[in-house]
């Protein structure tokens, strides 16, 4: 590392903010503008599960808060493109590259919904675990990024109650719709407990190092236990993990070591659904081509 | 074309940087501003800018510490102490 | 069902099937800023149909959802229009030209109504519309030199008004729309 890398690293670990202009080393800036164009590629991509549902939502008000709900997914990919572009990254080459298989997104959205319990299990928990990532980036030394996570967390704040009523409500109802939160449970509960990555030390991880993210990986995996086992648990739902207990003394949950091979699997692009989420991507893309060659024409 | 979204919250304050939109005009930047920073009426107002039209500045010159015109060029705490002692007036003070 | 209801019901059922139509585009549109913008569209379409549904089921002593949801396909008195899928933007744009027009005539009348509770939704509801308006009045503008979109014009033109048929593109919607409702009858969602 140069001497100028090196002041670089004591700038942001200190907690320094770094602004577009400002100069990065190399490495600095390849990281950081992968790690946010990954997170970019995951909100759009995060649509496609919950757009089935917009379509077959039971009620006018699950209708327009599902709809709001992904509109708001569909704008944070939007606000989140845009700093990976002032980076240097254009649009349309990380469309590209999301496409083609190229680039990654997150592990959940690579599952299939099922069933509207699905729907309620991932406003609810797979928001809540994105949310806990989300609020450590507010301290993400790069600032661009840094200052749109204040506006994504905020808006997030709603899908996780919208996700919330829509479980309580199914949980109040019939013994069918109680299950459909049950086995919806059941599938997502090991996508989710891998969602937080493998457990590397924050030290080991050069995204901590550089002070992209301000938390580790299990500490971030600790904290969704912390806050949500109990909210399942209190609504008479089981956790499909037998091992899965807090210690009281440290205070830290035991669990079942999660499927790494299943995560680097699905991530690089194996997932049950990541072909055809894909394909449909690529096909909106290119039966719209001719809209966005009208809007650039002056 | 790229537009910087200045935002108000509340009347009064002021407009804070929000974010930038990409828009094939001015007309289509105002419906996309207003969409993505006030559909729930967080904002009071907005201010829609091309991109070009906003000059960063970001270096400033003061190689000869002009101090005279901020409050460090004013430490008085010596000269008072002194002012204070001619008139007779320290000693009830320092009491 | 009294004149009024009914009335309202037809209004209701354009905005309704209109809305979950333009719903299909959120997450899909040809751009990430017009994609936020038309969810607006289509979640005002269904507030529109959800408000002026609570003012029909108060006279039919039902719920707005019951009314939405719970009828037969053959039951929806919305013009064909709206019924069609239409996954092809220049088609839907042209469709939301032609229903904004159709619709600003129809809100004028009802504005003037001697019935002071739908004047002053419609009031309310053409505020609204106000902004649909200019919306595709700047995509019309974008759209003029664009042979697809004065054929898709042309094409769904003679639909605004036409109120009777019902078309198996809305039976298909209308299973989509109501299966999970279905699944269970009668539970809350």
């Amino acid at each position: 590392m140069t001497q100028r890398e090196d002041e670089f690293l004591g700038y942001v670990q200190s907690g320094g903010q770094v602004e577009v202009d400002d100069w990065m080393p190399d490495e600095y800036r390849a990281r950081l503008r992968k790690f946010i164009e990954m997170h970019a590629n995951s909100e759009l991509m995060g649509v496609l599960p919950e757009r089935e549902w917009i379509l077959r939502a039971p009620t006018l008000q699950r209708k327009l808060a599902l709809t709001a709900k992904v509109q708001d997914e569909v704008g944070h990919a939007q606000l989140i493109y845009r700093v990976v572009e002032d980076l240097g990254k254009p649009r349309e080459q990380c469309l590209d590259d999301l496409i083609s298989g190229k680039s990654k997104f997150h592990n959940v959205f690579h599952y299939p919904t099922k069933t509207w319990g699905d729907v309620g299990v991932i406003a609810w928990l797979v928001d809540a675990a994105a949310i806990i990532s989300q609020k450590a980036l507010l301290k993400c030394s790069y600032a661009p990024y840094a200052r749109i996570m204040k506006k994504i967390c905020w808006e997030e704040s709603f899908h996780i109650l919208h996700g919330r009523d829509v479980v309580l409500t199914l949980m109040l109802g019939t013994d069918e719709q109680r299950e459909l939160v049950q086995e919806a449970l059941n599938r997502w509960w090991g996508p989710l407990m891998q969602f937080h990555g493998n457990p590397i030390g924050p030290e080991d991880d050069p995204m901590y190092v550089w002070r992209i993210k301000s938390q580790g990986n299990d500490e971030a995996r600790q904290q969704f236990l912390d806050g949500y086992v109990p909210q399942i648990w209190e609504l008479g739902l089981t956790v499909p993990d037998p091992e899965l207990r807090k210690d009281e003394e440290t205070g830290r949950w035991h669990y079942a070591e999660p499927d790494w091979d299943e995560l680097m699997h699905v991530v690089t692009g194996h997932g049950p659904k990541t072909a055809d989420r894909l394909d449909l991507r690529r096909n909106a893309r290119e039966n719209s081509a001719w809209v966005r060659s009208v809007l650039l024409a002056a | 074309m790229i537009y910087e979204v200045f935002r108000q919250e509340r009347k009064g304050q002021a407009f804070q940087h929000a974010g930038s939109i990409e828009a094939p005009d001015e007309r289509f930047a105002e419906w996309y501003a207003r969409e993505q920073y006030g559909r729930r009426g967080e904002s009071t107002a907005l201010w829609v800018v091309p991109r070009e039209a906003v000059h960063p500045i970001e270096d400033f010159v003061d190689e000869l510490n002009r101090n005279y015109h901020r409050v460090d060029g004013y430490p008085l705490k010596e000269k008072l102490k002194e002012a204070r002692e001619r008139a007779g007036t320290a000693s009830r003070r320092n009491r | 069902m009294s004149e009024r209801a009914q009335l309202l019901v037809a209004i209701a059922d354009d905005e309704l099937i209109l809305g979950w139509r333009d719903s299909e585009w959120t997450g899909i549109a040809p751009f990430l800023e017009e994609d936020v913008a038309f969810s607006s569209i289509a979640q005002n379409e269904i507030g529109h149909a959800r408000a002026l549904y609570e003012l029909a089921a108060r006279d039919l002593e039902t719920t707005a959802d019951e009314l939405a949801f719970d009828r037969r396909p053959e039951d929806y008195r919305c013009s064909e229009l709206v019924q069609l899928r239409l996954p092809e933007w220049e088609r839907t744009i042209a469709r939301h030209v032609l229903y904004e027009e159709a619709d600003a005539a129809r809100l004028r009348e009802l504005m003037a109504s001697d019935d002071v509770e739908l004047a002053g939704l419609a009031a309310k509801i053409d505020r609204e519309e106000a902004y649909h308006r200019m919306h595709a009045q700047m995509w019309a503008d974008r759209l003029r030199d664009e042979p697809r979109f004065a054929a898709a014009l042309d094409e769904l033109r003679p639909l605004v008004d036409l109120r009777d048929g019902h078309t198996p593109e809305l039976t298909e919607l209308w299973e989509q729309m109501t299966e999970v409702r279905r699944s269970v009858p009668g539970a809350t969602w």
